[in-house]
């Protein structure tokens, strides 16, 4: 047996043996998802203990080095246990936006003492992360943002307004862009900023969006003071950051693509497929390409891990993930008919098929629309002249 | 493993890239073969290279002289075949019969011609305009000590210039295979070119009688067999349909950055770019599954034959919109003969016909999958 073998036969038992029988259970929706925080909410106890074993075997951040909390685990290793753990359907142990997007990010922009603060925290679930980037006048142009942050000598001061911030009002702290140069070309003078939420001068307003729920926020900084060492980066360099963690921001949006829940969207709906031929034949069509995007997803992370990916390429999976998330939901509200149209009964879980129907509608949004993305590959991958 | 090409498969593609672009050249072959509306539809010296290339013998084992490498690497041959139009018999001789054969008699009795790149081999499954495998009809009756085949295939591709062919025939036990040899009495062959120039064959039986010996495994036990070879040939064509697709965007891509209309150049314009942009994210996806239906069938995994049926039905699909876009955002230029475009449209036809379209296949994922 080689080193890989032997780590999949450990990797496999410890996971028999460390992961509840509750964690093995698919998620039914977003509230089953594990955030961490500094007040951190769990289900029950199988969540907790789940996200505390896996965050001290450095596994919520498998690949991280060890030293920042993670498991220092090779791409090849990484796989395995990613294998391991789809095999026994065990549930991720910690969602969170620190590890998928602001982690990264400080691995390859910060100082070594961001690094030694922030990272060991992130693994752990201490501190919940939310995203400043989007503000109402600064969308799929979001360079043209317009946050102030003065330098006041002994602290930064930070005015302005975010919007679409996901679970500003849960999060402890927020990874913001912010101007600090107002006179330079937009893309010059941007900063990438940390502070706490707690903040004198912070407030957030949940959005009550189309589905019902309010999961993204506006959130207002007046006035807010913060400790100069929390800038990442150099001083009007946070595009550079920004563009380096919008490509995990990507990442993780185009996984939603995978659905999660069944390999066969066909499979979990056969009853009502059985008497409609047409839309079998859509429904067979979509598991062609959601089978062809999860052998994409596979290569992506492969060729990522291997240093082989283009650099755009996050931008291809994005757009073609939250695409196909979009059409798997209107295959499931057309296969559910009149059933799935029901906004509040018990007999729909208050219309979960429509609310989740309704939320992927963002997929194609957040994180730089499709159109935006599709711009991306155009001029970056295939070299197509500016406009 | 990752879902990429190792160093030595990395090496493979670059030698294969490099040969193919330019002994498998379209001018050279293709154009070449159809102007002279050559019987075969390829070139017998090519076919040789192939084999000095070592080609041929990618699927065949070690022991018998060939290379013993996998799907992957045919995948890779096949992928520059793809973007060159190159015609040759390599699928259906190299991929799918050598597949049907290998581990049998016939092995022993074909795979020297095969490895030398002399022997031209073809599978005769389809009986309708529709691949429809688990429909065949085709009888083969016991007499003396072997049978007597009576019936109908088309569709065969390289069946004119086919040595051996693999045919299926109902007998008593089920499905059987037979090694049926070109001058078999009552054999009638016609080779009907295609849209594309190849070379297909329909061939009638009237009696034709074979000894025992050349059924391809057991009596009765034709559908494994035959599953096993048609699995193969279908992920090979999935690989050449992203080689055809492939190709068909990079010229694509070429022409928007140099065609100027309205005083840009076309690449500018949105309206194309995204188009350009969603056809790349398509074709990469097909390249992935069908590298996934690769690995698979090389680990002999449970999945692969669901992963074949997405490899072919999305490399079918992607491909399919590389070449309708591919002849529409060229414009006129690309409804001439004289220009490569179409060429890779009428290709595209007919690999995505070969072994099962891109409907046939969803709908063999779904019966998979239950529903």
């Amino acid at each position: 047996m080689d080193d890989l073998d032997t780590f999949r036969s450990e990797t496999r038992a410890w996971l028999e043996a460390n992961c509840p029988t509750e964690m093995r259970q698919p998620m039914r929706d977003e509230s089953d998802a594990c955030w961490g925080g500094r007040n951190p909410v769990f289900k029950n106890d199988a969540q907790k203990a789940w996200m505390e074993t896996m965050a001290a075997r450095g596994w919520t951040v498998p690949d991280w080095p060890e030293e920042y909390g993670g498991g220092g685990l090779s791409p090849a290793e990484t796989k395995i246990l990613r294998q391991e753990m789809a095999r026994i359907g065990a549930r991720n142990p910690l969602m969170s936006f620190g590890i998928s997007m602001l982690g990264p990010a400080l691995l390859k922009y910060g100082t070594e003492e961001q690094k030694k603060h922030y990272l060991p925290q992130i693994a752990r679930g201490a501190i919940r992360w939310c995203q400043g980037y989007s503000e109402p006048g600064a969308g799929s142009d979001l360079a043209s943002l317009q946050t102030k942050c003065e330098d006041k000598g002994d602290h930064w001061l930070v005015n302005g307004q975010k919007v679409w911030t996901s679970y500003a009002d849960k999060a402890d702290w927020i990874f913001c862009l912010v101007r600090t140069d107002m006179q330079a070309p937009k893309h010059q003078g941007i900063s990438f900023l940390l502070f706490d939420m707690a903040s004198e001068g912070v407030s957030t307003k949940p959005i009550l969006l189309i589905s019902g729920n309010s999961p993204f926020c506006e959130t207002f900084f007046d006035d807010v003071k913060v400790p100069k060492d929390q800038l990442v980066g150099e001083l009007n360099k946070g595009w550079d950051v920004a563009k380096y963690l919008l490509g995990h921001e990507r990442e993780m949006i185009s996984g939603m693509g995978l659905g999660g829940q069944s390999e066969s969207l066909g499979a979990a709906l056969a009853e009502a497929l059985a008497d409609d031929p047409l839309l079998r034949a859509d429904v067979a069509r979509f598991d062609v390409d959601q089978m062809a995007f999860k052998a994409m997803s596979e290569k992506f992370i492969d060729e990522l891990k291997a240093g082989q990916a283009h650099p755009a390429q996050p931008s291809m999976m994005k757009y073609a993930g939250t695409e196909l998330n979009k059409t798997r939901h209107e295959l499931v509200m057309a296969a559910g008919g009149s059933d799935a149209l029901e906004w509040e009964s018990d007999r729909s879980k208050k219309g979960k098929a429509a609310r989740e129907w309704l939320r992927t509608k963002a997929n194609s949004i957040e994180g730089g629309t499709s159109e935006i993305q599709l711009g991306i590959v155009a001029k970056r991958i295939l070299n197509l002249p500016g406009a | 493993m990752p879902l990429y090409l190792n160093d030595d498969q990395a090496m493979l593609r670059d030698s294969a890239r490099s040969f193919m672009a330019e002994e498998g050249a379209i001018g050279k072959q293709l154009r070449h073969w159809r102007d002279k509306s050559c019987k075969d539809g390829f070139g017998h010296a090519l076919w040789k290279q192939f084999a000095e290339m070592g080609f041929t013998g990618i699927l065949i084992g070690e022991d018998d002289g060939g290379l013993g490498l996998g799907h992957v690497e045919a995948g890779i041959v096949l992928e520059e075949i793809g973007r060159n139009l190159t015609p040759s018999p390599f699928l259906t001789t190299a991929i799918a019969f050598v597949e049907a054969v290998k581990g049998t008699p016939h092995g022993a009795r074909w795979f020297p011609g095969i490895l030398a790149g002399e022997t031209v081999a073809a599978l005769a499954v389809d009986e309708g305009a529709k691949h429809r495998p688990d429909g065949i009809e085709m009888r083969a009756e016991r007499s003396g000590n072997g049978f007597s085949l009576s019936g109908r295939k088309q569709f065969v591709v390289q069946g004119a210039s086919a040595a051996v062919t693999l045919v299926a025939a109902q007998t008593d036990e089920g499905l059987t295979l037979f090694a049926v040899e070109k001058d078999a009495k009552g054999l009638e062959v016609e080779g009907v070119r295609l849209a594309d120039s190849s070379i297909g064959a329909r061939l009638t039986f009237d009696e034709v009688t074979v000894d025992a010996d050349a059924v391809i495994g057991e009596v009765g036990g034709g559908a494994e067999i035959l599953d096993r070879a048609l699995n193969a040939g279908r992920t090979g064509a999935a690989a050449e349909l992203v080689g055809v697709g492939s190709a068909s965007m990079d010229m694509t891509v070429d022409y928007l950055k140099q065609r100027k209309q309205f005083g840009k150049l076309i690449g500018e314009f949105q309206a194309l770019q995204f188009r350009a942009a969603h056809l790349y994210s398509e074709l990469e996806i097909a390249r992935a599954a069908t590298l996934k239906a690769q690995q698979l069938l090389d680990e002999g995994g449970a999945d692969a034959e669901a992963m074949v049926s997405v490899a072919k039905a999305k490399a079918g699909r992607a491909s399919l919109l590389a070449v309708q876009e591919g002849v529409q955002m060229h414009g006129g230029i690309g409804m001439t003969d004289e220009y490569d475009i179409g060429l890779y449209m009428k290709r595209d036809r007919v690999l995505n016909e070969l072994f099962g379209d891109p409907a046939y296949h969803a709908d063999k994922l779904a019966r998979m999958k239950g529903y």
